[in-house]
């Protein structure tokens, strides 16, 4: 059995963390009246602290425990337009001046640029909202180990097949991040974020194996799925790839789970993000108002979600954040902006410095047994291995793992494989939407049916 | 530099500022160790970076990031305690110790251990890389090779140039009474052109560096040639095609693309997860993994490149590991746990990203040995196939062994000679078998110019790879032209 040794109660102290809350406002302050006093005629200033833990429990024992706390403050000065960037995790007095020095000595040796700057006054936020983002661990150290221990058994018992285990990890981090710049705009964010993993190995009788996981992330640690549920969960998704076998090449259409429609809406964002459109180093270069996908798909961002993981008023660079689409019926109606980016191509920032807000792909009517059905022979892709995207050209080549259906029905796993395509043709050939949204993270978004790609394999 | 000087340094970098002694180090690795457990060590680390971007012909940003803490670490049978401080003084550092070791059941007082100086390797030397240029200069090579650049091709649309210089020292001191300091420089360029023609956008990538100055760096050859690939990989793609689908003979060229050898069996070969069995290559030491052309080793005590060490990050001198000889495989890379719970030696792979997280085994610079075969021969020998000379990245899942790895410059071969570009495509394989299908191996063993990162478990470290022109007999290509 295990005995873990602590000597506090609680496994995190969220109570310490609000207690710091003061000390970034004042390292914030310190380094925008050091950096005016250096001459800067614009600053900006970002501190933060984070604590957490993680747990990892492997075959019935307690594997690694890791505290985690992290403090530090990044400074950005601007002298007519010519900019230096600096950060410290030292927050002391003297850390905080070196620091704002460091920044200025480079901005004295950079060259102007007019589309550097704070953002304009009118584009920052003014209304603070209670976003319900802040439930700090309230456990003790035994209930979270128990809690771990009981999703890998959960999975461990599920099938015989199941014979290894990488371990049920256990995550919490809760955090403070306090924004100021010169322009008067102070903001406070606090979040917490627990997690809840468990990765399993399948053997077949071959010696063949197979791993595969399942998740749950949620600000509040009590609202995450129950342990057990996630470690049956976790060893059915790797028993099911026992016995993959490569594919003959073809082309075929592809139905993407929630999971994987996620990482095609990231290229979708990087493709649409300010900095790409300005280098042209996108295939998206003005494409506002011309339609990418069937009109019958809506993509837009939601900041004001009580209690989501990409809530929150402001951004990265004290900009208000907005409810507003990215994809109207089909059509690009909303580029991914900061200041910066705005500014170089002449448009106003989108609040999207640091990234999108709860975007989110609308729900379709169909379940995933009737995309399968709808698909009738195809791929149903779980997983993609690689970096084959090429964003100026919208190339995509992934690896790929999954199974191959026929008649609606799911055939045998399938892995070794590639799928090719266009991310242009890729979106047009969108069929169907799914009503199975994966809320875990900052984008949200269920199964997506598209046309057929090439899928490679031997023979 | 002897490693007397190395750790007087360190110590003044590290501990005199926050008061500490190496004394306070050996009686919190007690406190550490009363807990009955295997081992324990603590890291000090302080990290300067420092980085400048051109863009639009302007020097427009730059960077400076100073990090510092100390990692405490018990390890107890398969269990591991870790916590750190980023806060440099006497009681955070005893808050960290106390944290990491509740891991451990609870024990009796231990001994302490007499102090050890340990002795690394010389590879590179210990001056700030950073302070190395005067910051003037820096700004002024990035403009005048972006000038350069610019007037090569009027194609050129966009280029995007960085200089950055890091300096890291380090202090490590564990429960057998080791004290090691190490100072670690890197430097590294990197380019990106953006050209366009008819309409069509293209990127091409380049870039390098290592262990050393910045003098060295841009004072030579080295940052005209990275413009050079960047470009001519750029225009090469404006030309390219569709890329086959399906399997097919590919000849890989020589250096980067050994990046092959990363992911098909180097992570494969890690000790945590042969120790776990769940590595595609767990118990199958002395099995023939690859054809008898193949011999791999993992060299981390190669001068000034990019992955390699003087020591480990747990203190352990690097070596030169045989991981593949023959064919036959014959060992894992260990870090000091991995090593004691499989009875062996620790081969000085122990990495971590920084203080701040736990110490993992891990690749250094990881090649294939030369073979007998000129590059031309092997080009020659294919009737049909591609000839992939530059990616970018890989990955592998190292439980099934299926690796992948995308090809950024590509041609088709028709009949032994190199013919119509294609377009960047990933590439498929299986990692037990796919080095029994290299038939030819090619008497050019090349390093990659010093650019690789590693990810393993959200950790990034640098590494380096590369390899002689390889000939793999079937490998399915991802491109979107089926039965081409």
């Amino acid at each position: 059995m295990n005995s873990i040794q602590h000597t506090q109660p609680q496994a995190l102290d969220a109570t310490q963390i609000l207690q710091r809350e003061a000390d970034l406002h004042e390292a914030v302050a310190l380094a925008l009246e050091s950096a005016r006093k250096q001459g800067a005629d614009q600053v900006e200033a970002a501190a933060s602290l984070d604590a957490g833990l993680s747990l990892t429990c492997r075959l019935g024992e307690v594997e690694s425990l890791e505290h985690h706390r992290d403090m530090g403050l990044g400074i950005t000065v601007y002298f007519q337009g010519r900019k230096g960037n600096a950060s410290t995790a030292d927050l002391s007095a003297r850390a905080i001046r070196e620091c704002v020095q460091k920044a200025c000595d480079i901005a004295r040796l950079t060259e102007a640029d007019p589309c550097n700057g704070l953002p304009e006054a009118e584009w920052l936020a003014d209304t603070p909202r209670e976003l319900d983002s802040w439930h700090p661990l309230n456990a003790s150290m035994e209930q979270l180990i128990e809690r771990t221990l009981a999703c890998e058994q959960a999975g461990l018992a599920a099938d015989p097949a199941i014979r290894n285990s990488e371990g049920a990890s256990f995550s919490s981090h809760q955090g403070i991040s306090v924004l100021g710049n010169s322009l008067g705009f102070t903001g406070t964010s606090r979040g917490s974020r627990h997690s809840l993993s468990c990765v399993l190995i399948a053997e077949d009788d071959h010696g063949g194996m197979q791993r595969d996981y399942w998740y749950d992330t949620s600000r509040n640690a009590d609202m995450l799925e129950a342990a057990e549920a996630i470690g049956r969960r976790a060893a059915e998704r790797t028993t099911r790839r026992l016995g993959a076998r490569t594919l003959a090449t073809c082309q075929a259409p592809v139905l993407f789970t929630p999971e994987m429609t996620r990482g095609l809406l990231r290229q979708l964002v990087g493709a649409l993000s300010g900095g790409n459109l300005y280098r042209k180093t996108s295939f998206l270069c003005d494409s506002l108002g011309q339609p990418l996908f069937p009109n019958f798909v809506q993509i837009h961002e939601q900041p004001f979600l009580p209690g989501a993981l990409g809530s929150g008023w402001f951004d990265n660079e004290g900009v208000a954040t907005r409810e507003r689409a990215i994809i109207d019926q089909g059509q690009v109606a909303g580029y991914v902006l900061s200041s910066y980016s705005a500014r170089k191509l002449g448009m106003e920032s989108t609040g999207n410095a640091g990234g999108t807000h709860n975007l989110t792909l609308d729900p379709g009517e169909a379940s995933p047994e009737a995309l399968l059905q709808q698909m009738g022979t195809g791929l149903l892709l779980t997983e993609t291995i690689g970096h084959g995207i090429n964003l100026i050209t919208g190339d995509y080549s992934q690896g790929a793992a999954g199974f191959w259906v026929e008649n609606g029905q799911i055939a045998y796993p399938v892995e070794e494989i590639t799928i090719a395509g266009n991310l242009r043709e890729m979106f047009a050939s969108v069929q169907a939407i799914g009503n199975d949204v994966d809320a875990r993270a900052s984008t949200r978004c269920p199964s997506l049916l598209l046309g057929p790609m090439t899928i490679a394999g031997q023979g | 530099m002897t490693e007397h000087t190395l750790l007087s340094q360190a110590q003044q970098c590290l501990l005199e500022p926050a008061e500490l002694q190496l004394d306070h180090l050996r009686q919190n690795i007690a406190r550490m160790m009363q807990h009955q457990a295997d081992d324990a060590d603590l890291y000090f680390q302080h990290s300067v970076h420092e980085s400048f971007v051109l863009e639009d012909g302007i020097v427009k940003e730059g960077h400076y990031h100073v990090d510092q803490g100390v990692g405490a670490r018990v390890v107890h049978g398969e269990k591991t305690g870790f916590a750190y401080s980023d806060e440099l003084s006497l009681p955070a550092l005893q808050q960290a110790a106390d944290a990491a070791r509740s891991i451990s059941r609870q024990g009796q007082d231990i001994q302490l251990k007499t102090p050890v100086m340990a002795r690394g390797h010389q590879l590179y030397g210990s001056d700030n890389p950073i302070t190395s240029m005067d910051t003037a200069d820096k700004v002024a090579w990035l403009r005048k090779l972006d000038g350069w650049l610019r007037e090569q091709n009027p194609a050129i649309h966009q280029v995007v140039l960085s200089l950055a210089a890091s300096h890291q020292t380090i202090l490590i001191a564990n429960a057998e009474g080791m004290q090691v300091a190490d100072i670690r420089p890197m430097v590294r360029f990197n380019v990106q052109v953006v050209v366009e023609r008819d309409g069509r956008r293209e990127a091409g990538r380049g870039g390098g560096g290592g262990r050393y100055d910045l003098q060295r760096l841009m004072n030579g050859d080295l940052p005209w040639t990275f413009c050079r690939q960047a470009l001519d990989q750029a225009l090469l793609n404006l030309e390219a095609q569709e890329a086959p689908a399906g399997p097919m003979t590919v000849v890989l060229g020589p250096g980067w693309p050994g990046v092959l050898l990363h992911e098909a069996i180097g992570h494969g070969l890690e000790g945590d997860f042969n120790r776990k069995g769940v590595s595609a290559f767990a118990n199958r030491m002395g099995e023939a993994v690859a054809s008898s052309a193949c011999t791999v080793v993992d060299d981390g005590t190669l001068a000034e490149r990019r992955g390699s060490l003087n020591v480990d990050d747990e203190g352990t001198p690097t070596q030169q590991t045989v991981l593949i000889e023959n064919g036959v495989l014959k060992n894992y890379l260990f870090d000091r746990q991995n090593a004691r719970l499989m009875k062996q030696q620790s081969t000085g792979n122990g990495r971590r990203e920084s203080y701040a997280h736990p110490v993992l085994p891990r690749m250094t610079n990881t090649y294939m040995l030369p073979g007998e075969y000129a590059p031309e021969e092997i080009i020659a020998s294919v009737k049909d196939g591609l000839y992939a000379a530059n990616f970018g990245g890989g990955q592998v899942d190292i439980t099934s062994g299926k690796f992948v790895f995308s090809a950024s410059e590509a041609w088709r071969i028709r009949d032994g000679k190199l013919c119509e570009p294609v377009k960047g495509a990933t590439l498929i394989g299986d990692g037990p078998s796919v080095l029994q299908r290299v038939s030819m191996v090619g008497n050019n063993l090349e390093l990659d110019a010093g650019v690789g990162v590693c990810g393993k478990d959200g950790q990034s470290v640098p590494v380096g790879v590369g390899q002689p022109t390889l000939k793999v007999d079937e490998l399915t290509v991802g491109g979107t032209r089926a039965g081409g």
